[in-house]
């Protein structure tokens, strides 16, 4: 297992750069334009003369590598520099958003923590909810639990964010102001009080997120949790004479958590890449907004960067699946 | 341009704030502002990225020698007066332009303001390698030169009628040398601390900056009022949707002030009965028009052909055709629908400034269906039997795209089932605004390239003066192939006599005489049925209830007074 | 359709035996698999909830003879009367006529797109689960599209494909293909994961060797014992995937990527009556209340199916 991960590991890495390179080019192949958001009283030659200022005049692949450089040379030693204090990185060029001409790496750093208190608190309580849910419904399926488990779960699933959102911002922040309905990014957590703040304007995003991500994932724990409960080896371990409890909770639980844990992995990066429309709902700008303002704005680096980020945990994650799947199940071998 | 009403213009700003009031306000007395822009701004450098939320932001900071007021008059704001013909301050040959700045004047980090801090703003934004946006504001310059300490001097290379534009409106700020002298061309990019703080001259200076997310100001100590800003500090927050900022200004109080809410007419009237916030409107040259066509646009022709003046396009070349399309549409039922209080239907290419918005046209404004099924049984259009017209078994049928937004939806789904009524059908198509607006010459579907019969925008004028704007419709002024698709006559309309009286407005210094000209241009144009203006657009904004002193003003920046706001306490 | 014989005999040896079967006649199983089918009653009552959708949607229009693009603008914003059953828009259109027309395009597309992701995603899953030399190419490219931003690859696809479609298949109906495609190729990746992570495990049990061991061909191990028993995760993929591909839609008709502003469906009915929630509740009711219940009926059907298919379940 341990060749295993340590060769896909290394195999990761140009997997990733082709990655890149292939979003790269889809990037520019799709039409869009950096100046499109401006009043139409820019006129075009003016446009023009932006777009050359971005560096669009160079051919797509020197663009690309020039981004590649900066990407995994640049943007870590300036990381190191800032954590470490060192002088690593003197006057090396940026990755820079067009939009803000700013560093883009300075921005994503400034996003991360609100999208991982609200979209990962969101995904923790979802999976927290889940999968009790998952088991009870399957252990006791087509009761009055596993009925009602099921409904909520599908209407969750089917009634989009737009709308449970709004509903939500309605109910409790208009008519009975509990929570505000805008997430402040300035707040700092300093005291029980300004904990409290930061408390209340997390319940309704994070509210939303746990009930779509706790609907799907407990969909896929009810229907594992009943393929194996009708194995052989339940009723052999039954008939050793084990507690029921350890019956479903040890052997049953352990071999129905192979999908269950595909797609948690798949939805850990996802909580990076953010949530796009809770995060525009209830302005929370995190990395979810920063993605969707730079793909209206056709702001190509910040696009190229962030999902760079992006894959990489994709294919971090997925390998962390699979060295789960090894744990949980022995016999699967990958050489 | 009347310069006779400056002053009525700075007596009325006077007039807004009530004496009895301003004695107790100081700086800083008002406590705390909140804004909210749903689309975030991204700098604070506005040559660096031409938005107008960029723009609006930096208005607090940044200031221009001269600005409109909200009646659209010219407003001396760094500078000492507006120079004009008869001070002195523009020479007889229209070819210079002089401004003196105040006296006094501070940065906010306590240096004098001088004249070479508005050389080195000409300098830095026409680099070669700057990439900025308001380039164009300092087209046909020769040269800057500081006389002295407080003077400046523009020559031109053309006698300029309007020479108001270089240094002028929210647009052409000052910014200050010494920050920004190692940022010239290439180099613009790569200072992030001068272009997230700028040092500037306006009542707010940046305390901490979070590109397309929040932005913290507090009252600039050096301000040249020493009463005002009356807001100690201001938080502006960007993010979210038009809804939910509505929503905090309306419903749950959250923010004081919140920018361009393009709402439906009926969801903000409900917003605004709990009267916690009311709404800020006004008129400018922004207008939704309906384009048509002289080109024929057919998938069948080679792309380089596709769309040019080579092929005229075979149905909307015919006059009768274009006025009939225009007939049947309802445009105060439009207007009703899709912005109500915060549009105005109108039938003139040049909307605003008021002077200049032609009398002349407003007959297209009722709904004449019979006219218009006159007009095509004329044009020899005959209604086949799924009642759509034909003629030489060709059908009446028109491609009709505009951006995706939901009014503009609302207004096709509208027109189509007009245009069937008198026998036209139109095939619908919405495209997304980062496309439509964008100019990638390899899309099929934007604005500029127009494969379309027929495509709906807004669109407007930069400050008072429309010449430019009229420009665009020149003959020879139209995207081609050949050029990569830029130019500006989208619908690629070419009249002579247009041409000729656009040139001599281009001459003409009389304003009386401008005006004039202006609107017999426009009559010539909607006369034409060259394209159908079906809306005027507002301004939208709102506030707080609480909140005094805001004067919407739709010439310059809708901050452009932010030092006299303050809250209302009873 | 049986995966393994053998809990099929013990199921039946289990069974005390009576007189009564020994001189029944042989029945065809799918009898047997609609007994159980029958006997679910979230299945029969999903397939009934289903099955009237299917008609709303697709005979109503031909009972219900109201134009969904006329617009009478007198009458807008209306709540329910005879003439409207279901009120009016914001533009006078009839909502009932709205809904017919729109869920015909929603519940088509949510069909086809689950059904083309899924059959991408099983098909990657178990050919990458199953045989190991294929298994690092195509989880590579499963890693790429999860990494793909959905957005520009949909404008791509509008600019290259959009008119080719329009000319070959008529306007509407090249629109329908790209966001079917679209839909489907950007929606099987977790379906995907999830069958080969189950398919690796699968493929180490007893009888899957026991197969082998007897020289069972590759192809015949997987259908006929490897995905009977990836079934379950794959209709949850199938019930989540309607759910997602009609939400999706409507996400691309607010982007001005899907289809022609006067085709109405479910998904862009939700949306825009989102602003007017407060004045209008009903107009995001019905639209949220049909895609729950289309997806609702689905999911009990899926339950019911896959029960019925069970053979160790058919008849406990």
């Amino acid at each position: 297992m341990l060749n295993f991960t340590i060769r896909r590991l290394v195999m990761a890495v140009p997997t990733v750069i082709i990655i890149s390179l292939l979003i790269f080019l889809l990037l520019d192949l799709a039409p869009g334009d950096p100046t499109a958001q401006l009043p139409l009283t820019i006129p075009l030659e003016v446009r023009d003369e932006i777009r050359l200022a971005l560096g669009l005049g160079d051919p797509v692949i020197v663009r690309y590598f020039k981004w590649l450089q900066m990407m995994l040379v640049n943007e870590p030693l300036h990381a190191l520099e800032q954590v470490t204090g060192w002088n690593v990185a003197p006057d090396t060029q940026r990755i820079l958003s067009w939009q803000s001409r700013s560093p883009v790496g300075d921005i994503i750093a400034q996003r991360i923590p609100q999208t991982l208190w609200v979209v990962g608190m969101g995904y923790l309580f979802g999976i927290l909810i889940a999968l009790p849910i998952g088991i009870i419904s399957a252990y006791k399926q087509y009761s009055w639990f596993d009925q009602l488990g099921t409904f909520i779960a599908m209407v969750g699933f089917s009634v989009p964010v737009f709308f449970t959102g709004v509903v939500l911002i309605l109910v409790f922040s208009v008519w009975l102001g509990w929570f505000p309905s805008m997430y402040d990014t300035t707040l700092r957590v300093t005291d029980w009080d300004s904990f409290m703040r930061q408390v209340r304007q997390m319940v309704l995003p994070v509210s939303v997120l746990a009930l779509f991500n706790a609907a799907q994932i407990s969909r896929f724990m009810r229907a594992s949790m009943l393929d194996n409960l009708n194995m052989d080896y339940v009723r052999t371990a039954r008939a050793k004479g084990l507690r029921e409890r350890t019956v479903v909770m040890v052997h049953v639980l352990r071999n129905s958590m192979i999908p269950v844990v595909t797609v948690i992995a798949l939805g850990v990066p996802s909580v990076f890449s953010g949530a796009i429309i809770t995060e525009t709902i209830f302005r929370v700008n995190g990395l979810g907004a920063l993605l969707i303002n730079a793909i209206y704005a056709n702001d190509i680096p910040m696009i190229q960067t962030l999902t760079f980020i992006f894959a990489v945990l994709i294919v971090l994650f997925n390998l962390i699946a699979d060295v789960i799947y090894g744990i949980l199940d022995p016999r699967i071998r990958y050489d | 341009m009347r310069l006779k009403a400056t002053l009525w213009g700075a007596a009325a700003a006077l007039a807004l704030v009530p004496a009895a009031a301003m004695a107790e306000r100081e700086r800083g007395s008002s406590g705390h502002l909140n804004i909210i822009y749903w689309q975030a701004v991204s700098t604070m450098n506005p040559f660096l990225s031409g938005g107008t939320k960029e723009m609006n932001a930096s208005s607090i900071v940044l200031e221009p020698l001269a600005r409109f007021d909200a009646a659209g008059e010219l407003v001396a704001w760094l500078a000492e007066e507006i120079p004009t013909l008869d001070n002195g301050g523009v020479s007889e040959d229209l070819k210079t332009i002089t401004w003196r700045l105040k006296e006094g004047l501070l940065w906010s980090d306590g240096t004098p303001v001088t004249a070479a801090d508005v050389v080195f703003t000409h300098e830095y934004c026409t680099h070669p390698e700057g990439g900025c946006s308001y380039r164009d504001r300092f087209a046909g310059i020769e040269s800057v030169v500081a006389e002295d300490d407080h003077t400046v001097v523009i020559t031109f290379e053309d006698a300029t009628p309007n020479p108001y534009i270089p240094f002028v409106g929210a647009g052409s700020p000052i910014i200050q040398q010494a920050q920004f002298q190692n940022c010239l061309g290439a180099r613009a990019p790569e200072c992030t601390d001068a272009n997230f703080a700028p040092v500037g001259t306006g009542p707010y200076v940046v305390t901490d900056f979070r590109p397309n997310d929040v932005i913290q100001f507090e009252a600039n100590p050096n301000y040249r009022v020493p009463t005002q800003p009356y807001f100690a500090t201001i938080t502006w927050a960007g993010g979210g949707d038009a809804t939910g900022a509505a929503r905090a200004v309306f419903q749950t109080g959250e923010m004081d002030y919140a920018w361009n809410l393009q709402l439906a007419p009926e969801v903000i009237e409900q917003m605004q009965s709990g009267g916690q916030g009311e709404l800020l409107v006004d008129f400018g040259p922004l207008m939704e028009r309906i384009e048509l066509n002289f080109t024929d646009v057919s998938a069948d022709l080679p792309d380089d052909e596709r769309g040019t003046r080579m092929h005229p396009h075979p149905i909307l070349t015919d006059i009768r055709v274009r006025e009939a399309l225009s007939r049947a549409i309802d445009r105060e039922l439009l207007t009703e629908i899709g912005y109500g209080p915060t549009g105005r239907a109108t039938c003139n290419f040049i909307v605003a400034p008021p002077a200049m918005a032609s009398p002349n046209n407003d007959n297209c404004l009722v709904q004449d269906m019979d006219r218009a099924n006159e007009l095509l049984d004329e044009a020899g259009w005959e209604r086949g039997p799924d009642g759509i017209r034909t003629r030489d078994g060709m059908r009446l049928e028109l491609l009709f795209n505009t951006s995706t937004n939901a009014v503009r939806q609302d207004f096709q789904a509208l027109i189509q089932q007009w245009w069937r009524e008198i026998g036209v059908d139109t095939r619908l198509r919405n495209i997304d605004a980062g496309v439509f607006f964008g100019s990638d010459p390899s899309s099929p579907d934007t604005y500029v390239k127009f494969w379309a019969d027929v495509q709906m925008y807004a669109s407007l004028f930069e400050g008072t003066d429309p010449t430019p704007h009229l420009e665009q419709r020149r003959c020879g002024r139209e995207p081609r192939p050949e050029t990569q698709w830029p130019g500006q006559n989208i619908n690629r309309y070419c009249n002579p006599e247009y041409d000729a009286l656009w040139a001599e407005l281009n001459r003409e210094p009389d304003p009386e005489r401008r005006q004039e000209l202006v609107i017999a241009l426009n009559d010539m144009f909607v006369q034409d049925f060259a394209h159908l203006p079906l809306v005027a657009r507002g301004r939208v904004s709102a506030k707080s209830t609480d909140l005094g002193g805001v004067v919407m003003n739709v010439w310059d920046s809708e901050h452009w007074n932010q030092a006299e706001w303050y809250r209302i306490t009873e | 359709m049986t995966d393994v014989s053998r809990p099929e005999a013990e199921a039946t040896a289990a069974k005390p035996f009576t007189p009564d079967q020994a001189f029944r006649p042989p029945r065809n199983q799918w009898w047997d698999v609609w007994d159980q089918f029958r006997s679910h009653r979230g299945a029969l009552l999903g397939t009934l909830v289903f099955v009237f959708i299917i008609l709303f949607v697709g005979i109503g229009p031909w009972i219900w003879q109201v134009d969904p693009g006329f617009i009478d603008i007198r009458s807008r914003n209306q709540g329910p009367s005879w003439s409207n059953p279901l009120g009016t828009d914001q533009l006078g259109r009839d909502m009932l006529a709205r809904m017919m027309y729109g869920g015909r395009i929603s519940v088509a597309v949510g069909l086809t797109a689950m059904f083309l992701g899924l059959l991408i995603g099983t098909l990657v899953g178990v050919l990458a689960g199953y045989f190991r030399r294929v298994d690092g190419i195509l989880m590579r490219t499963t890693d790429l599209f999860l990494a793909l931003p959905l957005l520009p690859l949909l404008l791509v696809m509008v600019l290259l494909f959009r008119d080719m479609l329009a000319r070959n298949f008529g306007e509407a109906a090249g629109v329908f293909v790209l966001i079917v495609v679209a839909i489907g190729i950007t929606s099987w990746m977790q379906t995907a994961r999830i069958v080969r992570g189950d398919v690796l495990a699968l493929k180490e049990r007893e009888y899957v060797l026991a197969a082998r061991s007897i020289g069972t061909p590759s192809r015949r191990i997987v259908s006929r014992h490897i995905l009977p028993n990836v079934l379950s995760p794959i209709m949850v993929s199938a019930t989540l995937g309607i759910a997602s591909a009609i939400i999706t839609e409507s996400a691309l008709s607010f982007l001005g990527l899907g289809f022609p502003p006067d085709f109405p469906t479910w998904g862009r009915l939700l949306f825009d009556g989102r602003d007017w929630i407060e004045q209008y509740p009903a107009r995001v009711v019905w639209p949220g209340l049909f895609i729950s219940l289309t997806v609702l009926s689905v999911n009990f059907i899926g339950d019911g199916l896959r029960d019925a298919l069970d053979p160790r379940i058919r008849g406990r």
